[in-house]
């Protein structure tokens, strides 16, 4: 049995898919997460069951990628089952999407989601009422504490067996008209484009002037456009506004008169949200706030990295000097355990007591609902690099990882916004080259010099920003965005998004480390760095590096962490400082933040924009770094 | 009454929504979010200058960027 979880954006469609999967799909308080959908397998009733978290969607006229990769599956594959999730402290607006579904006449379920938001509001719902309008199951949830999920599955089970069809509510009598003219047209020429969609729907998509049916109409069906142009100009003609609005304000009016119906207001509990906003979202008081939240997350991370990193670090050189002991370093079993020590000392000592406070930190900035409000703060500046505020969002998860954050350019609409960001995007410090800045700069220069790097990384994205938009002028379309309430994160879902998010570097990043520092040992033992060193020497006596810097580069576009390690193989030794000046750790910095990305980045930019804008993206990024990096040197 | 567009409307001011000028794609997303002509808009915050203004619509906040909130033709209500 195929079950798909449809709603509107940050309904929680997550959370409950992860109530059932474990902690796979990422959840955050802000709209357009979701950009693909997630998959699992999980026995219901003794039988398989497969779970579908699609990407959410305001309505099925879709306007961005993430949403009509929601909207297609749902066309395309056989679902046995539609949840439709809903925010049920947003009731009114939610029931257009769910209107919509009812005319794909698929069974489906209703799933209240956010019940404690809602009465925290003063909305109570009747939901026997709502049930037996829409005549489809509906079950209260909230899903954060997992109350009512058990009781959704298994109302979503015995329905599927059941196969209702729920009821479509009508629209004003004259509207009706139309769409049953226009449908039994459809039906005499046999108009389709999935073959399961029903009649009344296609007749509607049509009259919604829905780009893509409407594209397929003129190439497969090009003499019935007449026909469907006609049909839009009556309803123009009679109601004095375009059909789209006319349709869609129908849909809305009998949502609201159904929210009227189904709900009681009763007085809300003054909200956390309006106080904090008046604050957090302030024209002056909002950019301070702003200032000091990453102001202390950059302490934080400092903070407690340094703490773990030092004594982990002595820890290693003593089992090292304990080994050399035992066993001659000249031999090649010697090169091999120094390797994998090395690899593993880089994991635990280097990257994770940065890494962990910094996605933690973000999960909880993240749950929070902060990052909209950043949105809403930057938009000013953004359209300075002709851009509007969501691109903050793909930005901010950059500083996570890079791939994420391109995947998120989905919630832009424009292809060239989508193409800048991703660009820009690479350049951001992720948490890789996170590690490398506070591991090298802040802990053997200053963390004045890391933040100062921040700084440099951030006026660079600007000034490239700049001409890129020069480069491809066309106005962006501007920012509608939703700014959910406050969430008060859950430890446990912190916890378990930073647990995911740190799974990719301990399975992926660790082993390849590990493997990455025994295969330098042997390069070492057998002689061959050098060639590779040499190799690369113009560009490392351009940068003023040591020659041996050389291998470690190539480390570098695997993974970016890799190149801090290898670099600490390479010297044959973690302190840096001995071997190189506080000019070449900065210069080394400098070259790797902003020279191409690991491959990962490169496999989806290659995906998301193309195979041309991918290699003018790395070819970009790569003249940018050598120029950074020389000035670097010479000004340092 | 006579109609200014949204973005010039001072902060706290409740607003009802007349047309909504600009294409199909702004049009559609905006009813989306529950704005249509008719409905009633509450300005919360009318950003530094230029900046985007928020606005409050059946008991949710949407962030509008200045271009967008040009588009939409409202009326003073009270
Ligand atoms: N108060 C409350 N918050 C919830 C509930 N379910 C989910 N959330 C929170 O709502 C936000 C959005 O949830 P998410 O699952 O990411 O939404 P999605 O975009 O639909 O996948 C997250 O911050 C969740 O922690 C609930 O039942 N009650």
């Amino acid at each position: 049995m195929k079950i798909a979880l449809m709603g509107q954006p940050n309904c929680g469609k997550s959370t409950i898919f992860n109530h059932v999967a474990g902690y796979k799909a990422v959840t955050s308080n802000f709209p357009g997460k979701t950009v693909k959908y997630t998959q699992t397998k999980f026995k219901l009733f003794g039988e398989t069951v497969e779970l579908i978290d699609l990407p959410g969607t305001y309505s099925l006229t879709s306007f961005d990628l993430a949403e009509l990769e929601a909207r297609n599956y749902l066309f395309r594959e056989k679902v046995d089952m539609v949840i439709n999730v809903l925010d049920a402290s947003l009731l009114g607006r939610s029931l257009e999407l769910t209107l919509q579904l009812l005319e794909l006449k698929l069974p489906m379920v209703l799933c209240l989601n956010m019940i404690d938001e809602a009465e925290r509001k003063g909305i109570r719902i009747n939901i026997e009422k709502l049930s037996s309008i829409l005549g489809i199951p509906v079950v209260a949830v909230i899903a954060l504490k997992g109350k009512g999920i058990e009781k959704l599955f298994t109302q979503a089970y015995n329905t599927a067996k059941d196969k209702p069809r729920g009821k479509t509510l009508s629209f004003s009598k004259d509207i009706e008209e139309i769409i049953s003219q226009l449908s039994t047209e459809l039906k005499n020429e046999n108009v389709e484009i999935y073959p399961k969609l029903p009649i009344r729907f296609l007749a509607l998509k049509y009259l919604e002037e829905d780009k893509f049916f409407i594209e397929d109409l003129i190439k497969n069906y090009p003499d019935f456009l007449k026909r469907v142009k006609y049909f839009q100009n009556v309803i123009q003609e009679t109601r004095g506004r375009p059909s789209d609005v006319v349709i869609s304000s129908e849909r809305h009016y009998l949502s609201m008169h159904l929210y009227e119906s189904v709900v009681v207001i009763t007085d809300p509990q003054t909200s956390l949200r309006d106080n904090l906003d008046n604050i957090l979202m302030h024209p002056l008081f909002g950019y301070i706030s702003l200032g000091l939240i990453f102001y202390f997350f950059f302490n934080l991370i400092f903070g407690v990295g340094k703490v773990v990193e030092e004594p982990l670090l002595d820890y290693f050189y003593r089992l090292i000097s304990l080994i050399e002991k035992s066993i001659n370093p000249d031999t090649l079993l010697f090169s091999i355990i120094s390797g994998i020590i090395q690899g593993l000392a880089g994991g635990v000592a280097i990257v994770l007591p940065y890494l962990f406070p910094f996605l933690f930190g973000l999960a909880i900035l993240e749950d929070l609902g902060y990052l909209p409000r950043v949105a809403f703060l930057l938009d000013v500046f953004l359209h300075k690099i002709g851009l509007h505020g969501k691109a903050i969002i793909p930005f901010i998860l950059g500083y996570g990882c890079t791939v994420p954050a391109i995947m998120a350019t989905r919630i832009l609409e424009s292809e060239r916004d989508r193409f800048i960001t991703s660009v820009l995007a690479t350049m951001i410090p992720c948490a890789a080259r996170m590690t490398i800045i506070f591991a090298l700069v802040a802990f053997y220069i200053s963390p004045k010099a890391a933040l100062a790097i921040y700084i440099l990384n951030l006026i660079v994205i600007i000034i490239s920003g700049r001409i890129l938009s020069r480069i491809l002028p066309e106005i962006t379309p501007g920012m509608i965005l939703e700014i959910p309430a406050y969430h008060i994160p859950s430890l446990k879902v912190v916890l378990a998004k930073t647990w995911l998010r740190m799974k990719e570097f301990i399975f992926v990043a660790w082993p390849l480390l590990i493997l990455g520092s025994s295969l330098l040992s042997l390069l070492n033992y057998y002689q061959i760095d050098d060639l590779v060193n040499y190799i690369f020497s113009p560009l490392t006596r351009l940068l003023g590096l040591p020659l041996v810097v050389g291998t470690t580069l190539i480390f570098g576009v695997l993974r970016k962490e890799l190149s801090m390690l290898m670099l600490f193989q390479a010297l044959g030794t973690t302190e840096v400082i001995k071997v190189m000046s506080p000019t070449q750790i900065m210069t080394f910095t400098i070259f790797i933040v902003f020279y191409i990305p690991c491959v990962a980045t490169i496999a989806v930019l290659w995906r998301e924009i193309g195979g041309k804008m991918t290699l003018f993206a790395l070819a970009f990024t790569f003249i940018l770094a050598i120029m950074l990096a020389t000035i670097t040197r010479f000004t340092y | 009454m006579f109609s200014i567009s949204l973005d010039s409307v001072k902060e706290g001011k409740v607003v009802k929504v007349l047309d909504i000028y600009g294409g199909w794609g702004i049009r559609q997303r905006l009813s989306c979010l529950g704005i249509h002509p008719g409905d009633l808009i509450t300005v919360k915050k009318s950003g530094i200058i230029h900046g985007p203004i928020l606005i409050s619509i059946h008991g949710n906040h949407i962030a509008l960027g200045r271009g967008i909130a040009r588009k939409i033709l409202v009326e003073e209500v009270e």
